[in-house]
C-alpha cells in the first residue's frame, strides 16, 4: 500500500476498464461458504473467496481460562486469527504475530458486537480463524467465516457479521482487492457491517484516499457486505436442510 | 468486577450529561484538550518529544541504526513502530509482552507514519540491497488519561521532525535532518450512546461504544484510519467523524 510502484509491463486496470484479472471494478471474487465442516468444533465454517482458503471453528460457550479473564455479566468472545506457515508464498513464521494480534482484537470486538454474550456468564466462546491459503483480504474472510462459525455452533446472535473491503487502485474504487491489487495498490478499506441494522462494527484503512473518495469505497464495501450476508445466510439455510435422500447436507453456496 | 461497576456508574453520568450537551470536563464534543509538545526531551534519542493532550503524557523516542533493507524495498529505510503501556502509566496496565492494546496502538500510529508518508524513506538508503537507515520509533505511556492513540501520534510525528540522523557516529557521511516530507496527524473519536466526542478521556473512553481514529494529511486527504471498540458505527457516523478528523487535524498540525 501507499503506492509501491507497479514492477514494469503489468497494469492493474486495462483500457477497456477490466482488473487484472478480469474483473469490473465493483464485482467481488467467487465466494462460497460451507457451515458446519468440522466434527469437533461446537460451530464450523470454511470458505473460499477467490484464492483465500479460510476455515473457522468455534468452542463454547465454556469456561473461561485464565479464570481472572472471566466475566460475571458476560461471556468473552475470544478470537484467536492465525495463518498457517504455508499460506504464503514466503514461508510465514508460525505462531501470532502483531499483525495477527490486532486483526484477532479487531475481529473480537467486531463479533462481541453480534452475540448476545449476556446469556453465558464466566464464559469464554472462542473463535479461531486458521488462514489456509492466503490471497489478500484474509481478515474479512475471516470475520465472514467466523460468524458462520458462530450461529453454527447455535450461539444466539443478533445478526451475522457479513466483511469485505474497498480499495483504490490506478486512482480507480474498486472492491475486493486481490493480491496484486493489495500490494500495489494505494489505499485499502476493510469493512465489517450488519446489514440488517446498517451498523459498522469492523473499519480500517490505509493509503491515501481523497473524502470523496473514501465515501464510494465505503459505500462499494457495505452494498457488497449485502451480497456476502446472502452467501452466509444460504450457508446456514443448507446446513440445516435435510435433503430427501440424505441425512447431512454440506452445500456450498455461489455469489451471483 | 469494581471497574465494571464503576464504569456503569461513570457511565450514567457521563451520559445524563451529554444529553444536556455538556462533557464532564466541560468541552465541547469537538474540542481537542490544550496540547503541549516538548521536542528534543531526550538527549540520548537522536529524536523526541513528550506529549501532553490533557492529562494523558506520552514520550516518544525515535533512535537510527544502520541495518539491511528487506528484499522488498532494497533502496528504502525500514520503519519500526513499537509501543509499551507500562504500569507507571496506569492500573490498568500490566507489566509484561505487549497486549493487544499495545500491538494495536503501535500498529495505528505505525500506520500513520507509513501511509501518509510522513518521512521520505528512500533518502535513508545508504547502499542499496545493503545498508539502510532502520527507524525505531518508540512510544512509552507515562499517564494514561485517555486518547494515546492521538497523543502518541503527535509525539512520534514532532519527535520524527526533530530528529538527526546520526550518519557521522556511524561512519557514514554527514549528519542530516531526517526527510520529513508529510504530516499525518490523527484525530479520535469515540461514540457514546448516541453522541460523538473527539480526544475522549480515561473515563469517556471505558464508557465508549466505540472508536474512531481517522489520520489525515496536510491536503485534508486520508491515509489511515481504525475503529475499535465493541459497538458499532453508521455510515453516518464515520463521515462525520472524517470530516471532524480533517479539520481538528489541520488544527493540530500547526501545533506540532
Amino acid at each position: 500500500m501507499g503506492g509501491t510502484p507497479l514492477p514494469e509491463g503489468i497494469k492493474l486496470i486495462d483500457e477497456n476498464g477490466k482488473r487484472i484479472d478480469g474483473r469490473r471494478p465493483d464485482e467481488l471474487r467467487p465466494l462460497s461458504i460451507e457451515a458446519g465442516v468440522l466434527k469437533r468444533a461446537t460451530g464450523s465454517a470454511y470458505l473460499e473467496w477467490g484464492n483465500n482458503k479460510v476455515m473457522a471453528a468455534v468452542y463454547g460457550p465454556r469456561e473461561c481460562h485464565p479464570r481472572h479473564m472471566q466475566d460475571p455479566t458476560r461471556a468473552l468472545v475470544q478470537c484467536h486469527y492465525n495463518m498457517v506457515s504455508f499460506s504464503v508464498d514466503d514461508r510465514k513464521r508460525p505462531g501470532p504475530d502483531r499483525r495477527s494480534q490486532e486483526i484477532s482484537k479487531i475481529t473480537s470486538e467486531a463479533l462481541t458486537h453480534v452475540v448476545f454474550t449476556e446469556y453465558f456468564p464466566r464464559t469464554s466462546i472462542d473463535v479461531y480463524i486458521e488462514v489456509l491459503q492466503a490471497n489478500a483480504g484474509t481478515r474479512c474472510a475471516g470475520l465472514t467465516a467466523a460468524s458462520v462459525a458462530l450461529a453454527d455452533a447455535g450461539i444466539p446472535m443478533r445478526d451475522l457479521v457479513a466483511s469485505c473491503a474497498a480499495g483504490k487502485v490506478e486512482d480507480t474504487m474498486v472492491l475486493d482487492l486481490g493480491k496484486e491489487e493489495d500490494n500495489f495498490g494505494q489505499a485499502d478499506i476493510p469493512v465489517g457491517y450488519i446489514p440488517r441494522t446498517n451498523e459498522i462494527v469492523l473499519l480500517q484503512m490505509d493509503g491515501d484516499l481523497t473524502i470523496d473518495q473514501f465515501k464510494t469505497g465505503l459505500g462499494m464495501a457495505v452494498d457488497a457486505c449485502k451480497k456476502i450476508y446472502d452467501v452466509q445466510r444460504d450457508a446456514l439455510r443448507r446446513r440445516y436442510t435435510v435433503p430427501a435422500e440424505a441425512d447431512e447436507d454440506t452445500g456450498s453456496a455461489e455469489v451471483k | 468486577m469494581s471497574k465494571d461497576v464503576m464504569a456503569d456508574l461513570k457511565r450514567d453520568h457521563i451520559v445524563k450529561l451529554l444529553s444536556k450537551g455538556v462533557r464532564v470536563d466541560g468541552r465541547k464534543f469537538d474540542e481537542i484538550r490544550p496540547i503541549t509538545i516538548e521536542k528534543n526531551y531526550i538527549m540520548s534519542a537522536e529524536g523526541s518529544a513528550r506529549v501532553h493532550l490533557g492529562n494523558t503524557d506520552v514520550i516518544v523516542g525515535v533512535k537510527l541504526i544502520v541495518g539491511q533493507p528487506f528484499s522488498d524495498t532494497p533502496n528504502k529505510g525500514v520503519l519500526t513502530t513499537n509501543a509499551e503501556l507500562i504500569p507507571l502509566a496506569s492500573e490498568t496496565f500490566e507489566s509484561g509482552p505487549p497486549g493487544r492494546p499495545a500491538i494495536e496502538l503501535a500498529r495505528v500510529v505505525d500506520r500513520g507514519i507509513r501511509e501518509g508518508q510522513a518521512v521520505d524513506m528512500e533518502k535513508l538508503c545508504i547502499e542499496p540491497e545493503k545498508e539502510v537507515w532502520i527507524m525505531f520509533v518508540d512510544i512509552h505511556a507515562l499517564d494514561y488519561d485517555g486518547n494515546l492513540f492521538d497523543a502518541a501520534n503527535m509525539a512520534a510525528m514532532a519527535a520524527l521532525k526533530s530528529a538527526i540522523v546520526p550518519a557521522k557516529r556511524a561512519d557514514k557521511g554527514e549528519d542530516f535532518p531526517l526527510p520529513v516530507t508529510h504530516e499525518p496527524i490523527s484525530v479520535t473519536a469515540v461514540k457514546i450512546g448516541e453522541h460523538i466526542l473527539v480526544d475522549p478521556t480515561y473515563d469517556e473512553e471505558i464508557v465508549a461504544d466505540a472508536r474512531l481514529t481517522v489520520a489525515t494529511n496536510e491536503k485534508g486527504d486520508l491515509c489511515a484510519m481504525q475503529k475499535g471498540g465493541e459497538g458499532s458505527l453508521t455510515v453516518d457516523e464515520v463521515h462525520k467523524v472524517v470530516e471532524l478528523s480533517k479539520r481538528l487535524g489541520a488544527e493540530v498540525r500547526s501545533k506540532t
